[in-house]
């Protein structure tokens, strides 16, 4: 096993994106992510990469663009307002099907909001990241070592698939330190046959472009993507259970709110109360059939969120709405006390037991 | 066992640097660990304050409500967390800046002049690890080797100077033993 080192949630991802072999950052320093950018800055020159701190995010999403155009694994990062300018760019690489990996150290919001940690973006990155019809994969790291392992994946997704991951982490797991195993060096490249390289005169054009003028041909285009979104739908939702195997009650959590939602399950279990939680890693796509499991067994669920309520929705569609969801939220950068949802836990466990 | 642990002060006391030791201990220790720090503005003038959590389980939250140890840099500091540590837990007042004893009577107290000691010993800066060296003075699981182990980790080779000044620092704490010698 590699050695652990102590690190900064933004700066294991930093380091697992170089790792991954991504050489082209591009990003405008924004609290709570700015550290990413740093690490970039500082790494890149020195193993061939190209750092550019660039005039605006919307310059930084759409130098991905080109980057990823020209077939190279690229980033940006940036913490939710910052994301919301990127949005057109966003748009645009999944109307050009391109491979890109985002990512969104959360902050609280609207507007210029907060600079404390936050979930508030979960509808905008699993509903609508921008204007059309598309989806980005959506990785919500919970510690240290899933900023860098989720980053890892994220690449391998975005080049699998031919389009935008994102990573929604909050400001906790981007500014906390742990130990974590850095990802091995990869110099892997996928092949990208649909480049715009150069032709050498010896092969026809590759064109990259969203714009397409014919509606039967934009409307193929769309049904294509959809369908890659189904085998992504079916083949991809990652979650983690805890102590699932014979829970009542059933936490929904994801990041920093699920790292808490489990200290409080492990107080209520120690009172027993039968709770456990789904913490959803990939948050688009939802992983649906575990929540459908866990509707035919608990007889309740709990969702906990860093927003007014947005994950709740799918864990209604995801069960079709066969249990009672109840939910704990805070937002601006309050995050809830594991007393608190304890609290909650108990009044739903009193609830059930009448 | 869990110790969770906060340190808090004036932006540039080293609240976070202190953290990082502690943190950095633990994993040498091959404990569970966690290291949060309060980021913003607060880190440049204001309050800053930062979590660290050792433990043999899996850290489920970082942020620390309820600390086991507090290490209170500053008035404020210790106005505003007093009332949040553990029944039975510890604080550790830096007294040059705090004129006041605790009011909790359900906690254990213990005073080091961490700022005047440090001026005095032309340790400047370091305040933050003459506190520590108190706090770590009575835990069990802590060591000479492994703080100077901790120390290599941190201190960078172009520095030994600072090696051998946070050593100093903490060796210096250590007199105001708090915790009796069995505890963990």
């Amino acid at each position: 096993m590699a050695e652990k080192v102590l690190m900064k949630g933004n700066e294991a991802l930093a380091e697992a994106a170089i790792r991954a072999g991504c050489r082209h950052y591009f990003g405008y320093p924004i609290t709570p992510q700015t550290e990413i950018t740093a690490y970039m800055a500082r790494r890149l020159p020195k193993c061939g990469g190209t750092f550019l701190q660039a005039e605006s995010e919307i310059g930084a999403i759409n130098m991905v663009y080109g980057a990823a155009a020209a077939g190279r694994r690229a980033m940006t990062s940036s913490s939710s307002p910052g994301i919301s300018l990127k949005s057109e760019g966003l748009s645009y690489l999944a109307g050009a099907d391109l491979p890109a990996l985002v990512v969104n150290v959360q902050r609280g919001g609207p507007g210029l909001g907060g600079i404390q940690p936050s979930q508030s973006d979960y509808f905008q990155a699993t509903r609508a990241p921008g204007h059309g019809d598309f989806h980005m994969i959506v990785l919500a790291p919970a510690s240290v070592q899933e900023m860098a392992e989720l980053t890892t994946k994220g690449f391998h997704l975005a080049d699998k698939y031919r389009m935008t991951c994102m990573i929604l982490a909050d400001g906790t797991v981007g500014q906390m330190m742990e130990p974590v195993e850095l990802p091995v060096h990869t110099d892997e490249e996928p092949d990208r046959p649909w480049a715009v390289t150069g032709t050498r005169m010896n092969r026809p054009h590759h064109i990259i472009n969203s714009l397409y003028l014919s509606p039967e041909k934009l409307e193929e285009m769309n049904f294509a993507r959809y369908a890659r979104y189904d085998t992504i739908r079916e083949k991809e939702p990652l979650w983690e259970e805890f102590h699932m195997e014979d829970a009542e009650i059933c936490l929904v959590a994801f990041g920093i709110a699920a790292r808490v939602a489990k200290a409080a399950i492990q107080q209520a279990r120690s009172e027993g109360i039968r709770a456990g939680l789904i913490r959803p890693i990939t948050l688009w796509p939802f992983p649906e059939k575990a929540l459908m499991r866990a509707a035919e067994q608990c007889l309740a669920f709990l969702s906990v969120e860093l927003n007014m309520g947005q994950m709740i929705d799918d864990i209604r569609l995801a069960t079709d709405c066969r249990r009672t969801v109840s939910l704990l939220r805070h937002a601006g950068g309050v995050i809830p006390t594991p007393a608190e949802v304890l609290e909650r836990i108990r009044q739903i466990a009193g609830g059930a037991q009448t | 066992m869990t110790e969770r642990i906060l340190i808090a002060g004036f932006g540039g006391q080293g609240v976070l640097f202190a953290g990082k030791f502690l943190t950095v201990m633990g994993m040498l220790q091959g404990k569970q660990v966690s290291w949060l720090p309060s980021y913003g503005p607060e880190m440049r003038g204001g309050t800053a304050n930062c979590s660290v959590v050792i433990g043999d389980e899996p850290v489920s939250s970082p942020i620390v409500y309820e600390p086991d140890i507090l290490l209170a840099m500053n008035l404020p500091s210790l106005d505003k967390y007093e009332n949040a540590v553990a029944e039975n837990g510890w604080i550790f007042v830096n007294s040059s800046l705090v004129d006041r004893q605790i009011r909790r009577t359900n906690v254990r107290d213990v005073y080091v002049p961490a700022t005047r000691l440090a001026t005095e010993n032309e340790m400047e800066g370091l305040a933050n690890m003459i506190l520590a060296g108190a706090m770590l003075a009575g835990w069990a699981a802590c060591d000479e080797p492994l703080i100077q182990e901790t120390l290599k980790h941190l201190v960078s080779d172009k520095h030994p100077e600072l090696f051998d000044r946070n050593l100093q620092a903490l060796r210096l704490g250590s007199r105001f033993r708090g915790f009796p010698p069995q505890a963990g």
